[in-house]
């Protein structure tokens, strides 16, 4: 199966360069006519440290980073050995080859660096060549960089022997890095692609295996795109032009994105003193008339919590982003997980509400965070775009015809002056801007912006009167309390109207059923066609919509299969805990598979799973997930 | 026609347009000096011609934040400590509104500390008030962090060990361009001093003493005070920022011994506001954000024609 697809692991140190050579060498697979998904491993560290990229590349479409990989280029970590102090960080050096042997499958092919590298440091090296029958190449990248002039250059060395072998056209590469790279560097950088090329050729036989690029066609033209991409873009084409941050990994993605755009949009970015700022200064912007974001990751946003509340009493919209990584505290910051649900989900104090959306794909990305915007703009109430560190770091590709959308700039229920002097007044003058009795019955009473004749009115975090001042009578309580609640059955209504969000995949009259939310979806969907092929019959759901809950939704795809696996990224079954607390029956059908060791499913994680926990009916451990058998089980 | 036509309507404005209709309904006991805040806040807007529909009055939360209850205009009563962020957001979303942020001493150089060193620092166009009494008012007579030392309390009763903070020397040292302090007891002095607070371009930060008969019983009342502008012992030059500090320290020294100084202690009219420096470096647009949602001949850009070559 090795012609089907090319994973290419590139690894090497922090700071060597190896997002930006595997994206470029993403983006030039992808422009050859092939489907592309990397997946980015890296350490919560700057400069050194042992990180890899992987490229998946097949002609079908690919939703996963997939099992394990085909292709290792090992650069060599040049920052492992600290000058001053000698040998600093021991022998981490070796690693970007060493700690990436595990998950190479049979007949794989590496190539290291051997001016940076020894082969011979690691142990049982060439025992494990022979035994899973590897094609090993050491070359000396990093001499053929020094000579054309800086060591960086030899992750070009390594793509161009990387093209040798693989038999990738070179002609992709090359338009990509004339592209891309200014003048001054695109010389040398063309020279070393080239001369790793032949060198190759020349001198070792690169038929000796068989992994070799497969062919592809696009019938449209595509688009090399991350979740943060997504999110940012989808802010934008929904009139957004106000954002208020503080950097937070892996929040600061979709922050840097939007602050390096928004300028040239006329719109404004705001980096400010903490994360209670970030998203007061959202909800000053909305209020006073424009579309505004915000966001974090865990411990920054529950920073958020009371600024969040304060948005849905004051009906204020806004819409907050949180890039999920693993916890508790600060955790593992460039580890993903899905354990902030909860959080997310009731943070903040009293009978609040809020929206949440859990994107499961980069054009689900896209789309959902234009819906947040829509949604808390027309239904005033703070809406959540709830993603994690995979699907905001991985980059896919997309049709270019997917963000082909016309911007939506509207404020949502705001009023005019002209609407503003016919709406309902008190006797100052004050505007009744949260009139229980609203036009469309559904919660929603149109709002005015400062500045607006006729339209003062006053917004606070206490209960309130239709005016807004503060009032503590229990028959306005109950007036208010039920009128915001009206908005959440309006919500509903109008998602399971669009019925996009949530994806089901597979055979639609299937024996069994998998469930999940976020960014396990695509390898979940993996997994599913794989079982399929294999004989059993699977189907999967992925939940996007967090709050409100798509209740009738799930509740059918439960009924329609004989028992569940619910698939999430945390330790404490909290999609399935939401999912039971929401539809209040079939605890007995629902059982988990759980992965939290900081790496993302795989589709095999899944595959494993299923066959052994539910076919075979058999709790054991697995090595990397966890089974939680069902209720009453 | 813009979308915002009270902006610079004002005029013919008259003190009374700022009163609410309703009963107001908001509590604050007999005496106390918040009164002094709303008097000399609608003594100054009314000066101004500002007219209720143009002005947003942003406050936290205490009796101070309960100033909105009083006073008609736009309004965002926020949660405790963090009326400036939202304040500063609106005032880039809509320059053209005149904001106002007020809350409390525990308000704003507690909870809210952050913000204010940052708001100052940063020189948004706008008016910050602090409700200096001492105390925490609304959550029953705690110490506070302008409590003076040694100041008794429920939750301090052995009396407080630590130092008064120097709201003054603060908002100096973080970056505010206009900087005073007034007392509830002297109204005219108060309500010249918003008024210029708020022509000011710039950060303009008002320390504004206001007694709590009810929690602070000890409390001086901030009687007599000396206005040292008109007072022929303090000459100094409140445009140099070395005589203002100097300045500030013997305010803040003297007012625990009983000597209630108030006046202008720092004016720089020369430095730009936060506003402009955007503006300067095009990272903000001439026109109001605000009124563009509001213009249905603008022309909305999208990502598919601005950013997606980049990803082909
Ligand atoms: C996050 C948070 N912490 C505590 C409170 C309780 N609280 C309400 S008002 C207040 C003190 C207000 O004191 P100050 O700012 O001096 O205003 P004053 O009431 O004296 O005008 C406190 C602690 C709160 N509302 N929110
Ligand atoms: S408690 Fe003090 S500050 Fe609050 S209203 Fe009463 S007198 Fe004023």
């Amino acid at each position: 199966m090795t012609n089907d697809e090319l994973i290419w692991r590139i690894a090497g140190g922090s700071g060597d360069g190896i997002a930006s050579t595997s994206q470029n060498f993403a983006k030039a697979l992808m422009r050859s006519g092939l489907n592309v998904f990397t997946h980015r491993h890296y350490p919560s560290r700057i400069r050194g440290g042992h990180t890899y990229t992987e490229i998946r590349a097949s002609a079908d479409p690919v939703k996963s980073r997939g099992d394990g990989y085909n292709f290792l280029l090992a650069l060599g970590d040049s920052f492992a050995r600290n000058p001053q102090q000698n040998a600093y960080y021991g022998n981490e050096e070796i690693k970007p080859l060493s700690e990436n042997l595990d998950e190479l499958r049979e007949g794989g092919v590496i190539i290291y660096d051997s001016g940076l590298l020894d082969a011979s440091e690691i142990e049982d090296f060439d025992e494990r060549v022979e035994e899973n029958n590897w094609h090993v190449y050491d070359l000396d990248l990093r001499t053929m960089a020094r000579e054309h002039g800086r060591e960086v250059m030899r992750n070009t060395a390594g793509v161009g022997a990387t093209c040798a072998l693989a038999d990738i056209d070179l002609e992709w590469i090359e338009e990509l890095m004339t592209d891309a790279m200014p003048e001054k560097i695109l010389e040398p950088n063309l020279e070393i692609l080239h001369e790793a090329y032949d060198m190759v050729e020349e001198e070792y036989d690169v038929d000796a295996h068989d992994v070799k690029i497969p062919e592809g066609e696009h019938d449209e033209e595509q688009v090399l795109m991350s979740g943060s991409d997504a999110i940012a873009y989808g802010a934008i084409d929904e009139g957004c032009r106000f954002i208020a941050g503080y950097p937070m990994t892996p929040w600061t993605e979709v922050f840097t994105i939007m602050t390096q755009n928004l300028p040239e949009l006329g719109g404004i970015s705001e980096q400010v003193e903490d994360e209670i700022a970030a998203a007061a200064l959202a909800l000053g912007a909305s209020h006073a008339g424009v579309k505004a974001m915000s966001g974090s990751s865990g411990g920054g946003f529950a920073l958020m919590s009371e600024p969040l509340g304060l948005a849905e009493m004051t009906e204020t919209p806004v819409v907050l982003v949180e890039a999920m990584r693993a916890g508790p505290s600060t955790g593992m910051p460039t580890k993903p997980e899905q354990g902030d649900l909860e959080h997310v989900l009731y943070t903040s104090q009293g009978d609040s509400h809020r929206i949440v959306f859990a994107p499961g794909t980069v054009t689900e990305a896209y789309t959902q965070t234009r819906k947040a915007f829509k949604i808390a703009y027309e239904y005033q109430i703070p809406s959540i775009v709830l993603y994690d560190q995979k699907l905001g770091g991985e980059l896919v590709n997309v049709p270019a015809s997917h963000f082909d959308e016309d911007p939506n700039p509207s404020l949502g229920s705001t009023l005019t002056e002209e609407e503003i002097a016919d709406a309902p007044h008190d006797e100052s003058g004050k505007f009744s801007r949260f009139r229980y009795d609203t036009p469309e019955d559904n919660g929603v009473a149109p709002r005015s912006i400062p500045g607006q004749k006729g339209g003062r009115f006053l917004a606070t975090g206490n209960e309130h009167m239709p005016e807004g001042h503060i009032s503590e009578s229990p028959e306005n309580r109950v007036f208010q309390m039920d009128k915001r609640m009206r908005k959440l059955e309006a919500i509903r209504e109008e998602l399971d109207g669009d019925g996009v969000n949530n994806t089901l995949h597979g055979e639609e009259d299937a024996q069994y059923g998998f469930l999940t939310f976020g960014s396990s979806q695509g390898t979940v969907e993996e997994a599913v066609d794989r079982l399929n092929d294999a004989g059993h019959s699977v189907k999967s759901l992925g939940v996007s919509e967090m709050a409100p809950y798509p209740v009738e939704q799930v509740k059918e795809f439960i009924e329609s299969v004989d028992e569940v696996l619910v698939v999430e990224m945390n330790a404490s079954a909290q999609f399935r805990g939401l999912t039971q607390k929401e539809i209040g029956q079939y605890g007995e059908k629902l059982s988990s598979l759980l992965k939290y060791n900081g790496n993302p499913f795989e589709p095999e994680d899944i595959v494993e799973g299923f066959e052994v926990n539910i076919v075979e009916n058999d709790d054991h451990p697995h090595t990397r997930t966890k089974f939680v058998p069902a209720a009453g089980d | 026609m813009s979308a915002f036509s009270a902006i610079g309507e004002g005029k013919e404005i008259d003190r009374n347009d700022y009163t609410p209709g309703l009963e107001p309904q908001a509590t604050w006991c007999p005496g106390c000096g918040d009164f002094g805040v709303l008097k000399a806040l609608k003594g100054a807007a009314a000066e101004l011609g500002k007219s209720p529909d143009e002005m947003l009055l942003v406050t936290g939360i205490g009796c101070s934040g309960k100033l909105n209850s009083y006073f008609e205009s736009y309004g965002f009563h926020t949660i405790h400590g963090r009326s400036l962020p939202i304040a500063r957001a609106a005032k880039l979303a809509n320059p053209g509104v005149e904001v106002v942020a007020a809350g409390g001493d525990g308000d704003g150089y507690g909870i809210g500390g952050n913000h204010f060193m940052h708001s100052a620092r940063e020189n948004h166009d706008m008016t910050y008030i602090v409700f200096n009494n001492e105390i925490f008012g609304l959550t029953k007579g705690q110490t506070s962090p302008t409590s003076p030392m040694g100041h008794k309390s429920k939750t301090q009763p052995h009396g407080s060990a630590k130092q008064p903070l120097r709201p003054l020397s603060l908002s100096l040292t973080s970056g505010a361009s206009y900087i005073a302090r007034t007392a509830a007891v002297n109204p005219n002095q108060a309500k010249d001093i918003i008024v210029e607070a708020m022509e000011h371009d710039g950060f303009s930060h008002v320390d504004f003493l206001t007694q709590c008969p009810t929690w602070n019983k000890d409390a001086r009342q901030y009687v007599p005070y000396i206005d040292v502008q008109d007072s022929e012992d303090y000459d100094f030059d409140n445009t140099d920022r070395r005589e203002a500090a100097e300045m500030m320290h013997e305010t803040e020294d003297a007012l625990h011994e009983g000597k209630v100084l108030t006046g202008r202690y720092y004016v720089d009219s020369d430095r730009p506001s936060y506003q402009e420096e955007k503006q300067r470096i095009g990272e903000m647009p001439e026109e109001p954000l605000a009124e563009r949602y509001f213009d249905d001949s603008y022309e909305w850009e999208r990502s598919y024609d601005q950013f997606l070559d980049k990803h082909k």
